[in-house]
C-alpha cells in the first residue's frame, strides 16, 4: 500500500478519481497498442528470420565466387575492375506508420549508364568474377528487402518495449497508487464527518 | 534521395562496387567506428557491414536503433557465418517478447 503524498480533501479526492479515470484510459489503450504492436512484430520477424538465413547463404555463394576470382587474378587487376561501377544505386524511402512506430519503405533506382553490369572488358578478368558480380547483382533487391524488414524489426522492437513499460508502471504503480489514495480519502472524510455527527449529537444534549 | 553504403574490409567489400553500392574499406575498428558515425551523419539510409566489424562496434551501432535512418545491417564476411546476424534478430525478439520464444531451439 502506497499512498501518495496528498492532503485529505474532497477537492482532492475528486482530482484524483479523475487522474484514475484517465489512467485506466490510457491503460486501456497502450495495451491496446502493445498488442497490436507484439502481433504485427512476431509476424514480421519470422519473415526476417528467413530472409536473413536466404540473403545469407546467397551472399556466402556469390562470396565464395568472389575467392574463387580473386585467386585466380592479380589484386590489382581485380580491384581495377571493380572500382569504377557502371552503376549507382540509389534509394527512395517511404515511411508507413504502424501504430505510431514509422517504418521505412525502400525503393531502390538504379542509375545504370549502360545495359549490363559489368564495369570491365572481358579480356584481363575471369569468368568467375562474372558470376559473382551477377550473384550480388541477384541479390541486392534482396538485401533492401532485410535492411526493410530488419529496421522495421528493430523501431518496433524499441517501441514495444517502451510500451510494456509503460503498461507496467501503469497497471502495477499508479493505478493501485490512485486506488488506495482514493480510498484512503474516502475514509478520512467519512471519519471526519461522523466524528462531526457524534459531536453535534453531544452538543445537543 | 538517399545512397547505400557498405562497411568492411576491401577484400570482402570490393564486389559490392560493381553493383552500385559505395565501399568504405576500413582496416580496424577506430576506422569503421569513424566510418560508420561518417556514413550516419551524412545521407545514407542503409549502411551494411561485415559482421566481423559489427561484433567490435556494437555499441556504436545501437545508438541508431531507434532512429528511422540509417539503417544498420550486419552481414556475413567472406565465407564464413558467425551468426552474429541472426543473433541480432533473437535479440530483437527477446527486447521485445522479453524472452526469445521464437527461434529459441534452432
Amino acid at each position: 500500500m502506497a499512498l501518495l503524498n496528498v492532503n485529505p480533501t474532497r477537492m482532492e479526492l475528486t482530482r484524483l478519481k479523475k487522474s484514475l479515470a484517465t489512467a485506466l484510459k490510457g491503460h486501456k489503450l497502450l495495451k491496446d497498442k502493445r498488442d497490436e504492436l507484439m502481433r504485427r512484430f512476431l509476424e514480421l520477424v519470422r519473415v526476417n528470420m528467413d530472409l536473413r538465413l536466404k540473403v545469407e547463404e546467397k551472399l556466402r555463394r556469390a562470396n565464395s565466387a568472389f575467392d574463387a576470382a580473386g585467386s585466380l587474378m592479380r589484386r590489382e587487376v581485380l580491384m581495377s575492375a571493380l572500382l569504377l561501377p557502371k552503376q549507382k544505386a540509389q534509394l527512395e524511402m517511404g515511411k508507413q506508420n504502424v501504430m505510431s512506430v514509422e517504418i521505412p519503405v525502400y525503393e531502390l533506382t538504379m542509375q545504370s549508364k549502360e545495359g549490363d553490369i559489368y564495369s570491365y572488358g572481358y579480356k584481363n578478368t575471369d569468368s568467375d568474377l562474372d558470376t559473382a558480380v551477377k550473384n550480388l547483382a541477384d541479390i541486392l533487391p534482396d538485401l533492401l528487402k532485410l535492411a526493410e524488414v530488419e529496421k522495421s524489426c528493430e523501431l518496433m522492437s524499441v517501441e514495444i518495449e517502451k510500451t510494456r513499460r509503460r503498461v507496467n508502471a501503469l497497471e502495477h504503480i499508479m493505478i493501485p497508487n490512485y486506488r488506495d489514495t482514493i480510498k484512503y480519502i474516502t475514509m478520512k472524510l467519512d471519519e471526519s464527518e461522523r466524528s462531526s455527527t457524534t459531536r453535534l449529537m453531544k452538543v445537543r444534549i | 534521395m538517399y545512397k547505400i553504403g557498405i562497411i568492411g574490409s576491401r577484400d570482402v567489400i570490393c564486389g559490392f562496387a560493381a553493383v552500385g553500392i559505395d565501399i568504405f574499406p576500413v582496416e580496424d575498428e577506430i576506422g569503421a567506428k569513424s566510418a560508420l558515425s561518417r556514413l550516419a551523419a551524412e545521407d545514407y539510409g542503409i549502411i551494411y557491414i561485415t559482421e566481423d566489424y559489427a561484433k567490435k562496434i556494437q555499441n556504436d551501432i545501437a545508438q541508431y536503433s531507434s532512429s528511422l535512418t540509417p539503417a544498420v545491417i550486419p552481414l556475413p564476411a567472406g565465407s564464413g557465418d558467425s551468426g552474429f546476424g541472426t543473433g541480432k534478430v533473437r535479440s530483437m525478439v527477446e527486447r521485445a517478447v522479453g524472452s526469445d520464444i521464437l527461434f529459441g531451439n534452432n
